[in-house]
């Protein structure tokens, strides 16, 4: 099992720098740069201009540049800095990963923690109202833009209610709105999936088998069913926290919440590409983080992938003795 | 999914079993006696042919400013309320349809087609090719899709036709992943064996064999990714990337309406409600379809 987890951990590594060579080549297909931008404003001449891009490097092959980058990047963690605030984008982003982290991690604990639940009572509930009422307002909730709820929200909670705060940051209060406006479509999406998995499951014959030797339907649904039905589930979760995580930049603009996300679209607004690329990364880096959490999660609960990799090992111990 | 094939009247099922599984009448079949996609179906078509006939049916053009009716709620005049700048809101919602549905459906068929071309040759040929693409969208699916759509928009600029490339482009790695898996699930089974026994040519093997059996589950997901895109699109649109005001994008016309949301709440109620009107829609066709095609539900 820790040669899987060394793999899996070890396959991070060169999809982390690929991306970053990936970001910086898509970004360098911008046709212009923060000097041209700020000096076309002054009275510099074309010549000044092409000069004082000279002395940044920007007119360097790409090649040279793309290892300045990553030199740059990986001996000295340095991202470049903000054109627009003159701020190292490194010193930036360390500020603002916490408000995504809350964002994205409380959507996925509360989309999880309420989406299987539901699922798996609606699949129980086959066919009875609850479970219809369940699946058309899952449906409904999993057809809506985020930020449209968003702004619902804040018209009921924040404006006619005064309740909670409209947007900005603080206390937990003004995370509660922001949070709920994320996971409301994961947490449909999850019931959704974890109903038809399970369901899925409890047509299968060794759940017959279980009920027709007389086990009790709560032993049946609790021991046999639901650690079977829940596996495909778990494997989902990593797509939904993609989902969570790209909801969850349209969610820091909505409410101005100072995150990564809003960070790199204020960087796409303000043409700032140094920080475009660094929160690129650290998006890129967190997901990869994540879907390795999930996949090692799930090679935990899967008794399969466990064997396979105890018969792998053991085979080899069995071919180094015989040798 | 499936109590909606207990709502199918007996007469209807018997119907069902006379025709072929898989062809059009069939399928055809399954949509028009489930009540869920009869109601997607008729909600797409209303808002397509209220859309394309806006200029005809509604007395006022989606662009005409009238400061009389700035910011003006909605009432009798204007059902819907008028916007900032004294347009009326229904009918630039309607008229917005053309961008979330064109924008869903090109950027679809753009990504269904090369996804499924580059999935089938690497799911049939494999070799080379298979794992020089497979580590490529490894690296395009590092990014979530919405964060790839923002990277490649950001790049191309905002625009209706750099909004449908960069969705484009974000739902390549879905469509390719899966005809890969379908084309290899299917090159595996026994009738593809029986059909090689009994002398079969390659062409026809792939024509008939292994493509009618491979692209289902592509034709579920074609429905959905005009929904899920649809639902990007907006998204671009309202953090500045994708369709630009003045034009009535759904999305665009959220992204105004936030501004003042304080005071004229009505105006950020309705984009939003069609959006979601139109994403149900397609969904509730997609199950549908997914019904209709999935062999393993019919038991």
């Amino acid at each position: 099992m820790s040669r899987y987890v060394t793999k899996r951990i070890l396959q991070i590594i060169p999809i982390i720098l690929v991306v970053s060579v990936l970001i910086f080549a898509i970004m360098s297909l911008v046709p212009s740069d923060p000097i041209t931008i700020i000096m076309s404003q002054t009275s510099a001449t074309a010549e000044e201009i092409e000069a004082a891009r000279d002395a940044a490097g920007y007119n360097d092959p790409f090649l040279v540049r793309l290892g300045n980058y990553l030199k740059n990047l990986y001996l000295h963690g340095d991202m470049g800095k903000s054109f627009k605030t003159g701020s190292p984008v490194f010193k930036d982003l360390m500020s603002r990963l916490p408000v995504t982290f809350r964002l994205a991690f409380g959507s996925i604990l509360v989309s999880v923690l309420l989406g299987i639940p539901l699922g798996v009572l609606s699949a129980v509930r086959a066919g009875s109202l609850s479970d219809r009422m369940t699946m058309f307002f899952t449906l409904m909730l999993n057809s809506m833009p985020n930020f449209w709820l968003a702004l619902m929200l804040v018209i009921l909670f924040s404006l006619k209610l005064k309740l909670l705060p409209t947007n900005g940051i603080g206390g937990l209060e003004h995370y509660i709105l922001p949070v709920i406006a994320n996971s409301v479509g994961a947490v449909a999406g999850i019931a959704r999936q974890t109903r038809a998995s399970v369901l899925e499951v409890i047509r299968s014959d060794f759940v017959s088998t279980a009920r027709s030797k007389g086990l009790k339907e709560r032993v049946v649904i609790w021991k046999h069913a639901l650690p079977n039905g829940l596996i495909p589930v778990i494997t989902s979760i990593g797509g939904f926290f993609g989902r969570l995580l790209g909801g969850s930049m349209v969610i820091e603009m909505t409410f101005s919440l100072p995150g990564v996300g809003s960070y790199m679209i204020n960087g796409i607004n303000n043409r700032d590409y140094d920080c475009v690329q660094g929160a690129m990364l650290w998006i890129a880096f967190i997901f990869a983080v994540t879907m390795l959490v999930v996949d090692l999660l799930y090679a935990f609960i899967d008794p399969r992938i466990k064997a396979q990799y105890a018969a792998s090992s053991a085979k080899k111990k069995a071919k180094k003795e015989a040798a | 999914m499936m109590s909606d094939k207990k709502k199918m009247s007996a007469g209807a099922e018997e119907l069902h079993e006379s025709l072929q599984p898989g062809s059009f009448k069939y399928i055809w079949r399954h949509l028009s006696h489930d009540s869920g996609a009869v109601v997607g179906m008729l909600c797409i078509a209303a808002i397509l042919i209220i859309c394309v006939l806006s200029p005809y049916i509604f007395k006022y053009d989606y662009s005409k400013i009238s400061m009389i009716d700035k910011n003006a709620l909605p009432s009798k005049e204007h059902w819907f309320g008028c916007d900032e700048l004294g347009r009326d809101i229904m009918v630039r919602v309607f008229y917005g349809a053309r961008y979330t549905l064109s924008i869903g459906v090109l950027s679809t068929a753009i990504s269904a087609s090369v996804g499924v071309a580059l999935g089938s040759i690497a799911g049939y040929f494999g070799g080379r090719f298979d794992s020089i693409l497979m580590r490529a969208l490894d690296i395009l699916q590092a990014f979530p899709q919405l964060v790839l759509a923002t990277l490649v928009s950001a790049v191309l600029g905002p625009g209706l036709d750099k909004c449908i490339i960069a969705l484009a482009i974000s739902g390549i790695p879905g469509f390719a992943r899966m005809m890969r898996a379908n084309i290899l699930n299917v090159r595996g089974q026994e009738y593809i064996e029986a059909a090689k026994s009994i002398d079969c040519s390659t062409a026809r093997i792939i024509t008939k064999h292994v493509i009618p059996n491979a692209i289902s589950p592509i034709i579920v997901s074609v429905c959905m990714g005009i929904a899920s895109s649809g639902l990007n699109a907006s998204a671009l649109s309202f953090l500045g990337l994708g369709v630009q005001p003045p034009e009535p994008e759904w999305g665009a016309m959220l992204s105004s309406a936030r501004n003042l949301i304080r005071q004229y709440p009505h105006m950020a109620i309705f984009p939003g409600l069609f959006i979601m009107i139109t994403v149900i829609s397609l969904n509730l066709i997609g199950d549908s379809l997914r019904d209709a095609l999935d062999p393993k539900l019919k038991d």
